[in-house]
């Protein structure tokens, strides 16, 4: 049968240069960065050209293969089983276990590799600008491209070790960037709480990729001839219905908890938000399209294991739809108490990935990876506006309230490209950010998640109050503290000096990025920025308001490309990773056994119409039909590599709907905010200290729900100190018991001995030997130089002698 | 099998290790050469692990890399409270355990 099968599938999926060699847009970078750290010092741009230039290179060779890749979807018939591209080339081996190392090339990385190539060369060119003239310029750069390269890796990696890799060096180099201006013990303690945090998560992927191997090996090594860690043998192995309930829940659990630590999930969201101690271009980065977005990749990439081992779809609630769901919310109630603009946006972040993990733990695999790649866009153009705000307006001080307000008269490119993003963040349609959240949040629902569907409304009206609430504190209102300094300046020389003072003031105490070129900005108030920042601020704006349109379910089948193109086909195909039939409309068909088979595959193959097929084939139609319901019911031979999912349709009742929480989040925002900021009204200002219950429920918003403090006072505390207690009492108590009694005993002893034996009968001997030991000493002293090299050549002479008769010994 | 060439390798690395620790009058180039020699064996032991078909040896270099790095720790601490004492890091200025 399989014989008949591949002889049938004749269709040969287009490929190229740029599917074969994916692996290489990890490499581009890699080398960069060994450049940047050997010759950017030399280099007339101190080496950023280096980093600009790699990230181009691997933004071309992204956009090739995802050109390539659309033309393999295109020439295939839709629905049917789009073979990834796969090589892998052996690492490591011995005793039958082999590591590889190599390339796994779907839709997916496709994306993802786009994504990122794509937002880290617009950083990178605006780091140009945002950071000349800074101390560590160089090493900037160079942490920032290996910081690409480790999420390129991770993207293309064809077994879990490979992405394994590609995911630390992303957590070494959030630690280089985050406390890139280490200086400040604030930045330095970010970027230790950044690293520790993920790195408690990071237990978690060890565990998980351990588990799955020794429970996977053998099955997708008689399968597929891969090993445990191949990212297609798991997948295949999770929906085999082989693997026991044990082994996959905890393997999906272990998993997830890397996916919390990474992604900024409740309970160890705590990082993100402290992590912009760092410069903000590595913020833009860092929150928008790598870091953060690997514990979602993750899940999404591996997304059999994990269907199967939470049961999504199958029970009311699981894992991952819960702390999705916990997370969406609480992250953006801490975005109300925030005076800090990009911890604003931290938390925002936070919240969508909220959205993205709720859609993953509720089967909406699509609209989370679309919701990805239109989040990592205006995620990045928001970040980039703060900066750009930062940069040329409020002396690098990132305080809303003192230093903000009515900017867009200054700022106008960053005004409109910020409330593009906004627009799209807050799903407005049809900005691009309304066609992946509203069908996430719809897809929730329609899976039978209401709960679920409720808060992610609930998630949508806080997101538009918020960030209405940061919009007009920044743009709108009167300009307070540093952004006012050019009318203060304009008005009198007196103001002037006050003027510098506070510009002086505001970057001693608030000043994140206090960087050496800041005092240029000093002499002049705030204006637009350079085109360096505007430019990438443009580019992103303009795909913030378009790249929703890839996927855009509400004008029909048709503009669903994006779905094409990405989403695999949950079709059962053989071990040789071709699908058994190219069906055409959607529907799998497979072969039965009957030797007559070629021909029909040839009428498969060929698009002919199968109106005209026979009773029999359409007995093999209803049975193909019945096997490709991947991840229900177990295919009996052949593989699986995607669950089957649904998709809610397109309602604009529900859009409705939501768009309806949306206005209503951004007017009640904006009312309370004229109000209270602007108006001052004496009912509403100061109300948290009037009110018990708000005021209550401001501080413990403030704190940060004492998680923080659960963490630091409570846990590593608890932990540490009892030890530390512990190790003093038993010293106080017990050594030290046992030294004194010891010593008693032994003084008794000692003074019998010494009154006897001691005095008559050793000291003749120790005498004796004392001038035999003085005169070997004399003998031996030159060899005692003090001089280290020459212990280390006394050594090794040694080593060597001691060698030579052991070879003579042996001989 | 390269079993050959893996020794040479590890003999000439060797070599240029033990060179350094005796040649080199920088306490960071001779703590360098140390982990040259370190990883010289390690070498050694992979090639032999490849060649006896069993993961031994493997997890010997293992637990050489790990010793390494603990004694490339201690190594730098000690240079580090060498340089704030005298200011220098020369060995052939550091004789007070002359006998």
């Amino acid at each position: 049968m399989l014989a008949a099968a591949t002889e049938m599938t004749e269709t040969v999926l287009s490929s190229g240069w740029f599917l074969e060699n994916a692996w290489i847009i990890p490499i581009i970078p890699a080398i960069s960065f060994a450049l940047i750290i050997f010759f950017g010092k030399r280099m007339p741009k101190k080496g950023s050209e280096f980093g600009v230039a790699s990230m181009l290179g691997a933004l071309v060779f992204s956009a090739g293969a995802a050109y390539q890749w659309i033309q393999r979807v295109n020439g295939a018939e839709e629905g049917a089983y789009i073979a990834p591209i796969v090589k892998t080339w052996t690492w490591w081996q011995n005793d039958g276990v082999s590591l590889g190392i190599g390339q796994h090339v779907d839709g997916l990385t496709v994306t993802i590799l786009l994504v990122v190539a794509f937002i880290s060369s617009l950083v990178q060119i605006y780091s140009l600008e945002y950071l000349r003239g800074d101390r560590r310029y160089t090493h900037f750069f160079a942490s920032l491209t290996l910081f690409s390269a480790g999420m390129l890796n991770m993207v293309v990696a064809e077994n879990m070790i490979q992405l394994i890799l590609g995911w630390e060096i992303m957590g070494l180099c959030s630690f280089m960037l985050i406390g890139h201006w280490w200086e400040e013990g604030a930045n330095s303690r970010a970027a230790l709480k950044a690293f520790f945090t993920t790195r408690t998560g990071d237990i978690g992927l060890l565990t998980g990729t351990a588990v799955l191997y020794f429970a996977a090996n053998e099955r997708t090594t008689k399968t597929l001839g891969v090993s445990g860690f191949s990212i297609r043998g798991l997948s295949s192995w999770a929906l085999s219905g082989d693997p026991s309930s044990a082994a996959i829940t905890v393997g999906a659990v272990a998993l997830f908890i890397a996916a919390i630590g990474k992604s900024g999930q409740f309970p160890l969201h705590t990082w993100l938000p402290d992590a912009m101690a760092g410069p903000t271009p590595v913020s833009s980065l860092l929150h928008s399209s790598t870091m953060v977005v690997a514990g979602v990749f993750l899940v999404a990439r591996v997304y059999p294991v994990f269907f199967e081992g939470l049961n999504i779809l199958g029970s009311g609630a699981n894992f991952i739809v819960i702390i999705g769901g916990i997370t969406i919310v609480i992250a953006a109630l801490l975005a109300f108490v925030q005076t800090d603009i990009k911890k604003v946006l931290a938390y925002s972040t936070v919240s969508q990935l909220g959205y993205m993990m709720m859609g993953l733990g509720a089967g909406a695999w699509l609209p989370a990876v679309f919701h990805i790649f239109t989040h990592a866009f205006f995620k990045a153009c928001l970040f980039l506006g703060a900066g750009s705000i930062s940069h040329s307006s409020s002396h690098h001080s990132f305080e809303m309230k003192k230093d903000m307000g009515g900017l867009r008269k200054f700022m106008p490119i960053t005004f409109t490209t910020w409330i593009i993003s906004t627009l799209a963040l807050c799903g407005v349609f049809p900005f691009s950010g309304f066609f992946s959240k509203d069908e996430i949040i719809d897809n929730v629902g329609y899976a039978g998640y209401n709960v679920f569907m409720i808060v992610g409304l609930a998630g949508a009206f806080l997101t538009a109050a918020y960030m209405t609430r940061a919009t007009y504190l920044t743009f709108f209102g009167s300009p307070r503290g540093a952004s006012a300094g050019e009318h203060h300046e304009e008005e009198g020389h007196g103001a002037h000096a006050s003027h510098d003072d506070h510009a002086h003031d505001s970057h001693d105490t608030h000043g994140h990025d206090a960087h050496a070129s800041h005092d240029d900005h000093a002499s002049h108030g705030p204006h637009e920025s350079g085109w360096l920042i505007t430019a990438p601020l443009i580019i992103l704006a303009t795909l913030a308001l378009s790249s929703g349109f890839l996927n855009a379910a509400p004008f029909g089948h048709s503009w669903e490309n994006f779905k094409k193109w990405v989403e695999p086909s949950a079709e059962v195909i053989n071990p040789t990773g071709i699908a058994y039939v190219t069906g055409g409309a959607g529907e799998a068909r497979i072969s039965s056994d009957e030797p007559t088979e070629p021909v029909v595959g040839e009428e498969a193959h060929s698009g002919a119409p199968l109106a005209a097929a026979s009773g029999e084939e359409d007995h093999s139609k209803e049975e193909g039909h019945h096997k490709s319901d991947c991840g229900t019911k177990t295919p009996v031979d052949g593989v699986c590599v995607a669950p089957q999912l649904n998709h809610a349709p397109f309602k604009w009742s529900k859009a409705g709907l939501s768009m309806l929480i949306v206005f209503a989040g951004m007017l009640s925002s904006w009312i309370l905010c004229v109000q209270l900021y602007e108006r001052k009204n004496k009912k509403l200002v100061g109300l948290t200290e009037r009110n018990k219950a708000l005021g209550a429920g401001y501080k413990f918003l403030v704190n940060k729900y004492y998680l923080d403090a659960l963490y630091e006072n409570v846990i590593v505390r608890s932990i540490a100190h009892p030890i530390a207690r512990g190790a003093y009492w038993i010293n106080q108590n017990i050594l030290d018991g046992i030294v004194n009694g010891a010593g008693t005993s032994a003084k008794t002893v000692a003074g019998w001995v010494y009154r006897n034996v001691d005095q008559k009968l050793v000291d003749g001997a120790v005498n004796g030997s004392g001038n035999a030991a003085q005169a070997a000493g004399g003998a031996l002293q030159p060899v005692q130089s003090g001089k280290v090299n020459m212990y280390g050549a006394l050594l090794f002479g040694s080593a060597a002698i001691g060698a030579l008769i052991l070879v003579i010994i042996n001989t | 099998m390269l079993l050959n060439q893996f020794l040479i390798l590890g003999a000439v690395l060797f070599c240029i290790g033990v060179y350094g620790v005796i040649a080199r009058k920088n306490a960071v180039m001779v703590l360098m050469s140390i982990e040259l020699i370190l990883n010289s064996v390690n070498i050694n032991l992979l090639a032999f692990s490849l060649r006896n078909g069993s993961v031994d040896g493997h997890t010997f270099a293992l637990y050489v890399i790990a010793v390494a790095a603990a004694e490339v720790g201690v190594g730098l601490a000690m240079v580090l409270l060498m340089y704030r004492n005298r200011r220098s890091i020369g060995l052939d200025e550091l004789s007070e355990m002359k006998g």
